[in-house]
């Protein structure tokens, strides 16, 4: 099974014992890779209702079959995996850079890692030898002076590191993992699953040889892509970067601006990608083996916050900057800095900060409540706020679980003003005037989310009408999220989504050359399926519903006030129950959203169906 | 015998390098028929975000590597100036890879000899590192070229006001 390491790495951090298991050819070809491997994975090693904290919640670390190779952007992801401290449900984010393919070198598909180390460790994984290292030297520092550390410690340069800051130690529900210094597995708080298991950092060396099936028709392909990259598919990343999307969310109106008070802000040519890249980007850098090249470094050359660098993307920028209101490009950039040294999602806390600030204005949370002011666009608010989550400082300590929890514990109303899907902060994207990106945001496996399917982008393109709510919506979204889940198992960059001209084929045809399998794209499109179904498997052993497939309490009740294209839009019940309806038909689910034994049995997954049982009458 | 004037080598602008790594994946898969960067000629260091460049061997007009072999196992090729070893001699002490300034020396994990970069001999259409990098930060270029191009650079910046 070339392609793949062949092996599974468990460790547990109570006993210090490692071990490996032979990789299933069943397993690999039913569940690709990636997110999917890595659920399956995360399944069959806990038990129902774990505790997220819990030492016996897996964290698991995927590779995809294309990890290590040189395909352009495949050769560089890992994804983690576990049950997600902030919403219950699946917790899974990707990051790339050169770490993932690393692990692959060092002979392993994944890496499951239970247990509870008794004080803070790292874990060294250098090819077959696994060792846990004392961490207490570098226990409370950033994931960059982490790497750094390491690095001097192991005496290697390209080892290769991913580590949680103090947010994870903390265990704040907004921790990420954080890699190579700027990239993040920012999602659903698996940085604090790390830190309640004392694991400060993951360091890794691989040596081994990756070597494909059919390395010539392989190199081919590669060469076809290095070409395709070069095209109109990848230009926004190339040129502007993701930030281009600010003025062009803000034109269309759906730019949730100051906590979803507007869906347009009157500043966004002040915090515009344009400007970001005139007067701030410095450098553009690549992942490993990616000739697109889109991590845009902005660099502060003066000013109060003189010296300061970040990574950014439209969502940093967007949470950080209009959905605080704050206008001041600096102050973002800086913004973006702290998260990235406390190891916080710079998406939930931005969101995180905005809805303080509507507390505040609401009055909701006072003065003395928040030892400072914290009205919408004060820079200095945004970052000490920052300072605070990170530290879990004063009232940082209510806010570092993120939205939903800082509501229950504020209450006086405040959880209307708390957007969030299933605990997972909002993204930035208005989903009253995009009502299939509503519908992909209500339903995706892991919270509100625009990754797990795009689905902004169909409402955006104009040949549908984004402000209706009608049959076909579901099938739209379920194809996008079988695609989504497929990048996401190879593993391959969403960014790179575009020089796929025909999805399965060119999908299929890089997994044959790299595995040397004979599949189908019919087949790979069962397992995206099969890996969709398995998310919701896994959400609905862990008590979530169709309840939990919602929207935001502003998404429902406060219609776009601005004047424009989209005044007035809002997401209805009865539209979320029809856009529901039509979803769950479309992957053969029942109406409460669970997967029927047929659906099941169609797919392969008759040994999960013990988790429907029961629950399919109605 | 090739004039030093005339000697080509792998050169990276760090200006364009954006530290990805397709060149050492190009590389090994070239001499080793694997992806696997330890056994690229050429690597990749990024000291922080802001700065990435490739470092491959320079061709040096007096090599280190070759005076400090103590065994006569290296010996520069008079035609294209690439450093030649002869595998027999070597057994992998590493006096070469300490002396070369610029890390272009390495040790085979599995060999357990030295090597460094040939400018793909073998292949016509030159060094593989070259051909795939897609930010066009690799060159082969005589020191000669390289000169030129500092100076240009160097006006450039100078009368950066001056252009038109």
């Amino acid at each position: 099974m070339l392609g793949y390491a062949g092996k599974v790495l468990y460790v547990n951090l109570t006993t210090g014992k490692t071990q490996t298991e032979k990789l299933k050819e069943e397993t690999a070809k039913k569940y690709v890779g990636g997110i999917g491997l890595g659920m399956s994975l995360w399944l069959a090693n806990s038990k129902a209702g774990v505790d997220p904290f819990n030492a016996d919640n897996p964290l698991v670390l995927a590779l995809g079959p294309v990890s290590g190779t040189m395909f352009p952007t495949g050769g560089n992801g890992h994804a983690f995996i576990s049950k997600s401290p902030e919403t219950g449900a699946v917790g899974e984010a990707v990051s790339h850079g050169t770490f993932g393919a690393e692990i692959k070198r060092a002979g392993y598909d994944a890496i499951v890692i239970t247990g509870k180390a008794e004080k803070p460790i790292y874990l060294w994984i250098d090819d077959d030898s696994i060792q846990l290292l004392d961490a207490s030297n570098i226990w409370g520092k950033s994931p960059s002076e982490t790497e750094e550390d390491i690095k001097t410690e192991l005496g290697d340069y390209y080892v290769r590191v991913a580590a949680i800051g103090l947010a994870g130690e903390k265990l704040s529900k907004i921790a990420c993992i954080i890699n190579e210094k700027t990239r993040a597995a920012g999602r659903t708080g698996l940085g604090a699953v790390m830190g309640s298991k004392n694991l400060k950092a993951i360091a890794v060396r691989g040596t081994r040889d990756i070597v494909t099936a059919k390395p010539e028709e392989f190199m081919s392909m590669v060469k076809e892509f290095h070409e395709r990259m070069k095209g109109p598919s990848t230009q926004k990343y190339r040129t502007l970067g993701t930030v281009e999307n600010l003025l062009i969310n803000n034109s269309f109106y759906c730019m949730p601006t100051r906590n979803y008070r507007n869906a347009y802000f009157e500043d966004a040519e002040k915090v515009s990608g344009e400007a970001l890249n005139e007067r701030y980007v410095s450098k553009i850098i690549a992942c490993s083996s990616c000739p697109m090249r889109c991590e845009h470094e902005a660099v502060v050359r003066d000013g109060p916050y003189k010296g300061t660098m970040a990574r950014m993307e439209y969502e940093s920028l967007w949470a950080l900057g209009p959905y605080t209101g704050v206008n001041k490009l600096d102050a973002i950039i800086k913004a973006a800095e702290l998260c990235t040294y406390y190891g916080l999602d710079a998406q939930s806390t931005g969101v995180t900060v905005g809805f303080v600030m509507d507390c505040y204005e609401k009055g909701i949370l006072s003065h003395n409540d928040l030892d400072g002011d914290a009205p919408f666009g004060s820079a200095e608010a945004l970052l000490q706020l920052i300072e605070k989550i990170g530290k879990r400082e004063g009232i940082g300590d209510k806010l570092a679980d993120g939205v939903k929890a800082a509501a229950a514990k504020i209450g006086k109303g405040s959880e209307k003003l708390a957007q969030h899907i299933k605990g997972l902060e909002v993204t930035g994207y208005d989903l009253r005037c995009l009502k299939t990106a509503a519908l992909a945001a209500a339903v995706s496996f892991r919270g509100a989310d625009h990754n797990r399917s795009s689905a902004y982008a169909v409402d955006l393109k104009g040949k549908i009408d984004r402000l209706k709510a009608e049959k076909g919506r579901g099938k739209i979204v379920k194809d996008l999220e079988d695609t989504y889940a497929l990048i996401d198992s190879f593993i391959v960059c969403k960014n790179a989504r575009g020089t796929f001209y025909k999805d399965l084929q060119d999908m299929a045809k890089l997994y044959n050359l790299v595995t040397g399998y004979d599949l189908l794209p019919d087949e790979l499109a069962t397992a995206a399926e099969r890996i969709n179904t398995l998310a919701r498997l896994i959400n609905i052993r862990e008590g979530l519903s169709r309840k939990d497939d919602t929207l935001p309490w502003k998404v429902m009740n406060e219609p776009i006030p601005d004047d424009g294209p989209v005044k007035g839009a809002v997401v209805t019940q009865d539209e979320l129950d029809l856009l529901l309806d039509d979803y769950y038909t479309a992957r053969g689910w029942n109406l409460e959203g669970v997967p029927t034994t047929a659906k099941l049995k169609e797919l392969g997954m008759e040994d999960l169906a013990s988790i429907v049982q029961g629950k399919q009458e109605a | 015998m090739v004039k030093i004037h005339e000697r080509k080598f792998v050169s990276c602008d760090p200006d364009k390098c954006v530290g990805c790594q397709i060149c050492e994946y190009a590389c090994s898969n070239n001499k080793e028929n694997a992806f696997n960067p330890i056994k690229s000629r050429i690597r990749v260091v990024r000291q922080n975000q802001l700065v990435n460049m490739a470092v491959t061997c320079r061709l040096c007009e007096e090599p280190a590597c070759i005076a400090a072999c103590p065994r006569d196992a290296l010996t520069q090729s008079e035609e294209t100036g690439i450093i030649l070893i002869d595998k027999d001699k070597c057994n992998g002490c590493g006096w070469c890879i300490e002396a070369c300034d610029y890390g272009a020396m390495m040790l085979h994990p599995e060999t357990k000899t030295v090597y460094s970069c040939d400018l793909c001999k073998d292949k016509e259409d030159g060094p593989q590192c070259v051909k795939w990098c897609p930010e066009e930060a690799l060159t082969v270029v005589t020191s000669d070229v390289l000169a030129q191009k500092a100076r240009i650079s160097a006006i450039r910046k100078l009368f950066q006001e001056k252009r038109p």
